[in-house]
C-alpha cells in the first residue's frame, strides 16, 4: 500500500519547507544586492518580505504539529517531521539575518562608499550556495552532500576573519570610517552566522537519513 | 416481520393456554383432597390417585438418579474428548436412542428384565425410564458444554489447572443452567410416559414402596381411567391429568430456581 | 542469564509451519512487545512459552524454549507448574462464572498455595491490589465477576494470574477490546508490574507497544524479523520490513 494518507501530508510539508527555503534564499540574495548595488528600495522590499516568511514559519509549525498529532508518524516519517519542524525556525532566523543586512544596507547606502565590496559578496555567495545545496541535499536525503556542506562552512569562517581584520585595520587607519566599517562588520557577522545555521540544517539532514545525531560531536562530523 | 413473529408467538401461547385451560376446566370438578390421597376404588365408591402420585415420584426419582448423572457424564465426555471415532459412535447411538419410540424401551426391559425375573417391578419401570432419559441428557449436556467459551477453559488451564479440574470446576458450572434445562426436558418427558411402564412397572392399586413389586404411576392410572366406559372415571382421568401437568410445572419452577444463574 | 531463552524454535500445525527458527532472549523484568500483522505467528509464539498450544492435537514444536535454564519442552516438564510460573492474560477477558473472590482464589486453591483461610484472603486481596482493582471491588467481593466492566474484568484476570505468584506474565492483546481509559489503566499496570515480573505482550496497537515495552520484536510470516530496543524500533529500525510495517506501508 504505497498510497498512505500520511504521504500526501508529508509531501505537502516538504513543499512548504522548500518554499520557505527558496524565499529565504531570495531574501539573502536580494539583501546582498541591495548592499552591493546601493539599492535602498530593494532593501526595503526585503524588510517588507520578512513578514511573509514569518507567516510561512507559523504555517509549517502548525502543520507539523497536526501531522504529529493526527498521523502519529513513526521511524523515517517521524524523523522527517521532526527535521522539518527544526529546520523551519533555522530558515526563519536566516531570513532575519538577511533582513538585518538589508537594514545595514539602508544606512550604508546613505554614506559614501568606503571601498569596492569583494570579500563580503564572496562570503554571501558562499553562504547562499551552502544554503541551496543544503536544501537540495535535504530533498534528496543525501547525507554525503550535507557533510560536504558542513566542511564548506570553514571557508566562510576563514573569510569572516579576513574581513574582520581588514575592517579593523580600516577603522584604526581612518577613524572617520568607523561607523560604516562597524556596520559592515555586522554584515560579515550575519553572513558568518548564516553559515553556522546552514550547518545545523545539514546536521538535521544527517539525522533524517541516518538517524544519527552528529551535533556537538566533532568526531562523527569528520566521518 | 415483528408483527408476524409476534402473531406466531401469540398463536402458540394461545394454544398452550387453551390446552391447560381445558384440562383445568375438565379436571377441577373431580379434584379433592381425597382424590389426591386415596387409592383407586370401584366405580361409584370414589377413590383417587394417591398411590399413583407416590409411585410416579419413586419411578421418576430412581430413573433420574441413574439417567441424569450418567447422561451428564457421557455428554461432558462427548464435548470435551469425544472428537475421535469412539465419540462419533457414542453420539450416533445417543441420537438413535432419542428417535426410538418409548414403547420399544418398555418392550426391551420387559424382555430382558421382567421375563427373566418373572414379575413386574418398580426397578424395571425405572430402568426403562432411565434408558429414555440418558440420550436426551447426554445430547443437551454435550451442546451446553460445547457452548462454554474456549477462552474460559484456557483461563483455567493457564493457571496450572489439570484438564479434569477445568471440566469439573469451570466448564460444568458454566454450563449448569443449560444442563439443568436438558435434565428437565428429560424429566418432563418420562413423567408423561405410559407405554414403557405398562410392560415394566405395570401398575398397582395399592400404596407400595417395594422396588421389586409392581408400582402404580399417574400415567398408567390416567390410561386405566380414560379407557374405562364410566363417565365418573373419565372425570378422574382429567383430574389426574391436571395433577400431572401441575407437577411437571412445579418441578420446572423448582429446578429453574435452584439452578438460576448466581454469577 | 536470561529469564527466557528461545533458540531455533519451529512450530507446526500439522504440516503447515507457523513459526520459523525463532531465537530470542528475554531478560528478567523486561517488557517485550510482539508486534506484526495478523497471522504472523506472534500469538502462537507467545503460547509456546507456557505450552498453551498443547491443547491443539496437531501442533508440534521443535527447538528449545528455556525458562530459568530449563527446557519447557522436556518430556518430564510438569506443565501445570510451568503454567503457574508463566501466567497468561488473554485478549478477551475470561472471568470464571464465579464470584470476584473465587475468581482470584481459584488458582490459589487448585495449586494449594494457601496455608489457611486467612492466608487465602490475604493472597486474594494482595493480587487484587497489585492489579489495581481492590479499591473498586472490595465491597462486592462475593458478587458475580460478570457484573464488572470490561476493563475491570481484564484487571480481574490479571489479578487471577498474579495470585499464583508467577514470574513471567504473557499477555495476548490484553487491551484490544477495551476503551481508551481502560486501556490506559492496563498500560499503567504493565509498567508497574514490570518491577516484579518479566512480561511478554502481544499487541496490534503500536503506540501501546511503544508506550509500555523496553524492547519490541517484529514478526512477519512466522519469522522474527527484528528485535531491538523499542526506542530504536520506532525511530530507526534496522530492517526495511519493520519500517514499512510500523509506518503503515502495508496492512
Amino acid at each position: 500500500m504505497e498510497h498512505r494518507i500520511i504521504d500526501q501530508q508529508l509531501d505537502l510539508l516538504r513543499d512548504k519547507l522548500l518554499l520557505l527555503g527558496g524565499t529565504t534564499e531570495a531574501a539573502l540574495e536580494r539583501a546582498m544586492r541591495s548592499l552591493t548595488a546601493r539599492d535602498s528600495d530593494l532593501a526595503r522590499e526585503v524588510l517588507e518580505g520578512d513578514k511573509i516568511i514569518d507567516q510561512m514559519e507559523l504555517d509549517i509549525d502548525r502543520f507539523s504539529v497536526e501531522i504529529l498529532a493526527l498521523q502519529q508518524p513513526a521511524a523515517h516519517d517521524l524523523r522527517f517531521v521532526i527535521s522539518v519542524a527544526k529546520i523551519t525556525p533555522i530558515l526563519e532566523r536566516i531570513a532575519d539575518h538577511a533582513g538585518s543586512i538589508a537594514e545595514a544596507a539602508l544606512i550604508l547606502n546613505d554614506e559614501p562608499e568606503l571601498k569596492k565590496y569583494i570579500d563580503l559578496p564572496l562570503m554571501a555567495e558562499n553562504a547562499a550556495e551552502m544554503l541551496r545545496t543544503a536544501l537540495d541535499a535535504f530533498t534528496s536525503e543525501d547525507a554525503a552532500a550535507s557533510r560536504r556542506v558542513i566542511e564548506q562552512d570553514k571557508v566562510i569562517d576563514k573569510c569572516y576573519h579576513r574581513v574582520f581584520d581588514e575592517l579593523i585595520t580600516m577603522m584604526i587607519d581612518n577613524p572617520v570610517t568607523t561607523a560604516s566599517a562597524a556596520h559592515l562588520l555586522f554584515v560579515a557577522k550575519h553572513l558568518e552566522r548564516i553559515g553556522d545555521y546552514v550547518k545545523d540544517i545539514c546536521e538535521l539532514n544527517v539525522y533524517l537519513t541516518e538517524a544519527a545525531f552528529i551535533k556537538h560531536s566533532p568526531r562523527l562530523e569528520a566521518a | 416481520m415483528t408483527t408476524l413473529t409476534a402473531a406466531c408467538a401469540f398463536g402458540v401461547i394461545a394454544v398452550l393456554i387453551f390446552v391447560l385451560g381445558y384440562i383445568a376446566f375438565q379436571g377441577i370438578s373431580s379434584l379433592s383432597w381425597q382424590f389426591l390421597v386415596q387409592t383407586p376404588k370401584p366405580v361409584g365408591e370414589g377413590g383417587g390417585i394417591g398411590n399413583a402420585i407416590v409411585g410416579s415420584l419413586i419411578l421418576l426419582g430412581l430413573a433420574s438418579c441413574v439417567g441424569i448423572p450418567l447422561g451428564i457424564i457421557i455428554g461432558t465426555y462427548l464435548a470435551e474428548m469425544g472428537d475421535g471415532w469412539f465419540g462419533t459412535i457414542v453420539r450416533f447411538v445417543a441420537d438413535t436412542m432419542i428417535g426410538i419410540p418409548s414403547i420399544v424401551f418398555g418392550v426391551f426391559v420387559y424382555a430382558v428384565v421382567v421375563l427373566q425375573q418373572g414379575y413386574f417391578s418398580t426397578l424395571a419401570g425405572a430402568l426403562s425410564l432411565a434408558l429414555i432419559m440418558i440420550p436426551i441428557v447426554t445430547r443437551t449436556t454435550e451442546e451446553m458444554v460445547r457452548l462454554v467459551p474456549k477462552s474460559m477453559r484456557e483461563g483455567a488451564l493457564a493457571l496450572g489447572a489439570p484438564q479434569w479440574r477445568v471440566t469439573k470446576d469451570i466448564v460444568i458450572p458454566a454450563a449448569m443452567t443449560g444442563i439443568a434445562t436438558g435434565a428437565m426436558l428429560a424429566v418432563a418427558r418420562v413423567l408423561g410416559e405410559t407405554a414403557p411402564l405398562l410392560f415394566t412397572a405395570f401398575g398397582s392399586r395399592f400404596y407400595n414402596i417395594y422396588l421389586d413389586e409392581p408400582m402404580a404411576s399417574m400415567t398408567v392410572q390416567i390410561y386405566n381411567y380414560a379407557i374405562s366406559p364410566f363417565e365418573e372415571w373419565h372425570a378422574k382421568a382429567w383430574a389426574a391429568t391436571l395433577v400431572l401437568v401441575t407437577l411437571i410445572l412445579f418441578i420446572n419452577i423448582i429446578v429453574r430456581f435452584l439452578t438460576r444463574r448466581k454469577y | 542469564m536470561s529469564k527466557i531463552s528461545v533458540s531455533d524454535l519451529n512450530f507446526f500445525y500439522g504440516k503447515a509451519q507457523a513459526l520459523h527458527d525463532i531465537s530470542i532472549d528475554i531478560p528478567e523484568r523486561e517488557v517485550v512487545a510482539f508486534i506484526g500483522p495478523s497471522g504472523c505467528g506472534k500469538s502462537t509464539f507467545l503460547r509456546t512459552l507456557n505450552r498453551m498450544n498443547d491443547t491443539i492435537p496437531i501442533a508440534r514444536v521443535e527447538g528449545k524454549v528455556m525458562i530459568d535454564g530449563k527446557d519447557v519442552y522436556e518430556p518430564n516438564t510438569d506443565v501445570a507448574s510451568l503454567r503457574r510460573k508463566v501466567g497468561m492474560v488473554f485478549q478477551k477477558s475470561n472471568p470464571f462464572p464465579k464470584s470476584i473472590f473465587e475468581n482470584v482464589a481459584y488458582g490459589i486453591r487448585i495449586n494449594g498455595i494457601h496455608k489457611n483461610r486467612a492466608d487465602l484472603y490475604e493472597r486474594v486481596e494482595k493480587a487484587l491490589n497489585d492489579a489495581a482493582l481492590l479499591g473498586e471491588v472490595k465491597d462486592r467481593m462475593n458478587t458475580s465477576a460478570f457484573g464488572l466492566s470490561g476493563g475491570q474484568q481484564q484487571r480481574l484476570c490479571i489479578a487471577r494470574a498474579l495470585a499464583v505468584q508467577p514470574e513471567v506474565i504473557l499477555m495476548d492483546e490484553p487491551a484490544s477490546a477495551l476503551d481508551p481509559i481502560a486501556t490506559q489503566k492496563i498500560e499503567e499496570l504493565i509498567v508497574e508490574l514490570k518491577k516484579q515480573y518479566t512480561i511478554a505482550i502481544v499487541t496490534h496497537n503500536m503506540q501501546q507497544a511503544a508506550r509500555v515495552s523496553d524492547r519490541t520484536a517484529f514478526f512477519m510470516l512466522g519469522k522474527l524479523v527484528e528485535v531491538n530496543p523499542t526506542q530504536k524500533m520506532f525511530t530507526n529500525p534496522d530492517e526495511k520490513l519493520t519500517e514499512d510495517y510500523i509506518t503503515g506501508r502495508f496492512g
